[in-house]
């Protein structure tokens, strides 16, 4: 295992962006504890029965990018088996014997590319050592082939499966001293493989949190103040428990005090749990749920209040200076022309298809929980914590969720499960509403972003200013909105800043599918575009030439890994890869030859994020009443030398460009300090109508292979924000669309 | 006052409310948790089963309104191997997969009344049906596969 504790913690910034290290180190810190990660073997990972069947077990929890699918893949391959021959097991959470079990970021290819090969290879040589000793042979005279270890000289040869009882009883070798195969004699990387778990899915067996059953199983629901944080002061309680099926009704102290920065995790919310027969009784009593409420301070807060005080922190001095080079105040004012915008986003919520939820079972001083979580440890710690036991009286079984987002990331749904398990002393089943799962969510914060750039008589970029109004109490920023230092295109104008200013937010907030990345590339790409129009220039041929500047030295560190090894410096854009997408996309889609009609328009954008480079072209269609159709949109990305699981990868192009496209039409706000927000009705995804015909290229290089979670989705925004810009000549800086006169067809 | 059901062809006598959605009594009562909560309201479609061979929302019908028999994902097939099922397995649409169920069981409703399907015709019959993750084009491509492959009703 070569990744130490130092590295671990590189990748965490790797894996979140620059900005996300806030983030996403806290977590892994707390799942790492004090010590160093465990020596991974191939006994924990791998189990081969004697008629050859090969079990791979699941370390990261599956909420559909195919983590699945892929991370085994990774053993089977250096194995030497047949995929059909192998089953794939979810793995229990035990960071001892799999080390950091963890899906976001985007992380789980590029921190289980290595090690997860290792493991694989390393139990190949145990099959080979065993049959070696078996025969009296020499090891190096063996190979493998489909599940065999072969022996040429004598023409012997041995079935895993009568091989294993005496693998495993092998020391396991040193991983980092294992030969690993060369990538051309793959015959399981690189060619797609169907989830593991689409056979159950598509014939509809229990599989999710939400399919969890156990005997004598309770059901709960929780019903929380409309304002965050809100506590009871009194309630109808008596009556509730007289109505049909109620066994028990709790009341949720909480330990969240309202301020102006929300940690990460920040405790209970108050509430009342009604636990009952059935969760549609459980839910009938809430309607009769009769609350008095201390809506506490949080109920001061508005998006009337959050924009008018962004306008006040924009026109005035910022806050802090994120990174500053050259004068930009002095390259602007001697610039030939100087355009200035200001744009804005939302807070979006996560919806995840599958509202949250979990299942908890307290008997007899021990807990056993059906998480779905993506940061399962964490949610140990924090249920231990809250509910003051030890995480070794806990166990916890990673269940398939219906989508994370970077949702179950955070685990308060968890907590409330296994706090009401051990109220009640029985098992129970907690499920939010689609309305709790809204009103409650931690959100993608919103931000209002101040830009200035100048043009020289060229029409060449000469400096840009960046001024992000974002939440937070002035030293944190609101999870998940932050802006890191590398935030492109910092380093490539001549001169550079970025400031941030806060104002307070008592809410949670969180990560989301590409955090951060899903807006600033948003900007950053249309305020690029409109630099272009006003150079009177193509856009695609603007950023190549910003893309050629030669940029101050780097401060925080070295570049990724060249060739195959994991990536092992910060998270740091590299130009050729940036330009190199740029270019695939504009070869794809046409780009020179674009035809230029009125209503109709092509947009390109690029970005880096989560060690992914993606660039997408949208074609739009925009009718006279201001409706917008994506008509098709190409994508092309590099994320390194290899696709592991071409259809799955593909799969999560699509994906991020679906969902880029909602969030173009997703806003949450807030009146009295109440979400506006309930249900799909009026946060929307799209839909089938609505989805255009879509393109995946891929740019291969000579990169260590990284994730496809995140960096397919940011691009989408700008360019279809770009393209109807060159169908309309209106600049769309608010979003959602609707706030900019638009909407979708 | 008991109510009688067939779901998959199998008579069942359940002890609910008539008011109790129908989403509720299947997954609770009966233990099928193929069809999904998804939002309550009938806007997401997770929750789609067939009743006398139309696609309803599960989580917004009584279940004391049901006289006509229920299909749901567990009985679309009596092998597993609906030729829709087929072609969602073939092109591995799911992502997260939560939406799945009732995205096959409103393909199979459309597939039964218009056999080949064109894309306008998919769009309209499918958009009640969200996913979150975006496997859009990929549905639309394993229903032209199944209609290839003579889908019409359950086979169950």
């Amino acid at each position: 295992m070569q990744m130490n504790r130092r590295s671990f913690l590189q990748m965490s910034a790797l894996a979140g962006g620059g900005f996300a290290l806030s983030l996403y180190s806290s977590p892994l810190a707390a799942a790492q504890g004090a010590t160093a990660p465990p020596d991974l073997t191939p006994q924990a990972f791998i189990h081969i029965a004697p008629d050859g069947v090969v079990t791979i077990m699941a370390r990261a929890s599956e909420s559909g990018q195919g983590m699945r699918n892929m991370l085994p893949m990774l053993i089977a391959e250096e194995l030497d088996v047949d995929w059909k021959d192998v089953r794939v097991q979810q793995a229990e959470l035990n960071e001892k014997i799999y080390g950091h079990q963890f899906s976001g970021g985007s992380a789980n290819t590029p921190q289980g590319w290595e090690p997860m090969r290792r493991v694989g290879a390393a139990g190949r040589q145990l099959l080979i050592a065993a049959a070696a000793e078996t025969w009296g042979v020499p090891v190096a005279e063996c190979t493998t082939q489909s599940g065999r270890v072969l022996h040429a000289a004598s023409g012997r040869s041995a079935s895993y499966g009568q091989l294993a009882s005496k693998a495993a009883a092998l020391p396991a070798p040193a991983l980092s001293s294992i030969q690993l195969k060369d990538p051309k004699d793959y015959r399981i990387i690189g060619h797609s493989q169907p989830g593991v778990d689409t056979h159950a899915i598509v014939t509809g067996k229990p599989l999710y949190g939400i399919d969890v059953q156990l005997p004598g199983m309770l059901y709960a629901s929780i019903e929380k103040a409309p304002v965050f944080a809100g506590k009871v002061k009194s309630a109808n309680i008596e009556r509730i428990k007289t109505l049909p099926g109620v066994r028990h009704v709790l009341v949720i102290d909480g330990g969240i005090t309202p301020a102006a920065f929300t940690p990460w995790e920040p405790g209970m919310e108050p509430g009342i749990a009604i636990v009952a027969d059935t969760w549609w009784q459980a839910q009938q009593a809430r309607k009769q749920l009769k609350v008095d409420w201390d809506l506490g301070p949080a109920a001061s807060q508005s998006s009337e209040g959050f924009n008018n005080r962004a306008k006040e922190l924009l026109a005035a001095p910022p806050a802090t200076t994120v990174r500053k080079y050259g004068d930009v105040d002095a390259a602007l004012k001697s610039s030939a022309k100087v355009v200035e915008a200001t744009y804005q986003f939302p807070f979006i919520a996560h919806v995840t298809m599958e509202p949250q939820g979990a299942t908890a079972h307290w008997k007899d001083g021990k807990l056993e929980m059906w998480s779905t979580s993506t940061l399962p440890a964490d949610g140990r710690a924090l249920v231990a914590k809250t509910l003051g036991i030890q995480e070794s009286d806990i166990t916890t079984h990673m269940v398939r969720s219906g989508g994370s987002f970077g949702r179950r990331l955070q685990n308060d749904y968890l907590v409330e499960a296994a706090w009401i398990s051990k109220q009640i002393d029985a098992p129970v089943k907690l499920l939010w509403s689609r309305e709790d799962d809204i009103a409650h969510d931690p959100f993608r914060p919103g931000a209002t972003v101040g830009l200035k750039g100048g043009l020289d008589a060229q029409g060449k970029l000469t400096a840009w200013r960046h001024h992000f109004v974002t939440f937070g109490d002035g030293k944190h920023a609101t999870s998940g909105g932050g802006m890191g230092q590398d935030s492109y295109p910092a380093g490539f104008p001549p001169a550079y800043a970025l400031y941030t200013s806060m104002q307070p937010l008592m809410l949670r907030t969180g990560a989301l599918r590409a955090p951060g990345d899903n807006a600033y590339c948003w900007v950053a790409q249309s305020f690029l575009d409109e630099m272009a129009a006003a150079a009177g220039r193509d856009p695609l041929e603007f950023q190549l030439e910003l893309l050629g500047n030669t940029r101050p030295p780097w401060t925080s560190g070295e570049h990724d890994a060249v060739g195959d090894h994991e990536p092992t410096g910060p998270s740091v854009l590299i130009p050729e890869r940036f330009k190199g997408v740029l270019e695939l996309v504009a070869e794809k889609s046409g780009w020179a030859h674009r035809p230029k009609e009125p209503g109709r328009g092509m947009g390109i954008a690029v970005w880096f994020c989560h060690l992914g480079y993606f660039a997408e072209v949208a074609d739009v269609s925009v009718d006279s009443a201001n409706r917008v159709t994506v008509n098709r949109v190409w994508a092309a990305g590099d994320v390194g030398s290899q696709i592991i699981n071409p259809r799955a990868a593909e799969s999560m192009g699509y994906g991020g460009v679906i969902e880029g496209m909602s969030h173009l039409g997703q806003e949450i706000t807030l009146v009295d300090g109440k979400i506006q927000q309930s249900n799909f009705h009026n946060h929307p995804l799209m839909r089938m109508r609505q989805a255009p015909k879509i393109e995946v290229y891929w740019r291969k290089t000579d990169y260590a292979p990284t994730g496809l979670g995140e960096p397919t989705l940011p691009p989408i925004l700008p360019a279809v924000g770009n393209a109807i810009f060159a169908a309309t000549g209106k600049r769309i800086r608010t979003i959602p669309l609707s706030n900019s006169g638009f909407s979708w067809a | 006052m008991p109510l009688k059901l067939t779901v998959n062809n199998v008579v069942k006598t359940v002890d609910v409310p008539p008011d109790t959605p129908l989403l509720w009594v299947l997954r609770d009562v009966l233990d099928l948790k193929g069809a999904k909560f998804g939002c309550g309201m009938g806007v997401c479609g997770a929750c789609t089963v067939l009743v006398g061979g139309h696609a309803v929302r599960s989580c917004m019908t009584h279940v004391g309104s049901v006289t006509d028999p229920i299909t749901t994902i567990e009985g679309l097939s009596e092998d597993e191997r609906h030729p829709v099922q087929l072609a969602w397995e073939a092109l591995d649409v799911p992502q997260c997969g939560y939406c799945q169920s009732g995205q096959i069981m409103s393909a199979t409703a459309l597939l039964a009344r218009t056999p080949h399907p064109t894309d306008a015709e998919i769009d309209t019959a499918m958009s009640g049906n969200l996913c979150r993750c975006g496997t859009y084009p990929r549905i639309r491509e394993a229903i032209h596969q199944a209609a290839q492959a003579g889908a019409t009703a359950p086979t169950k």
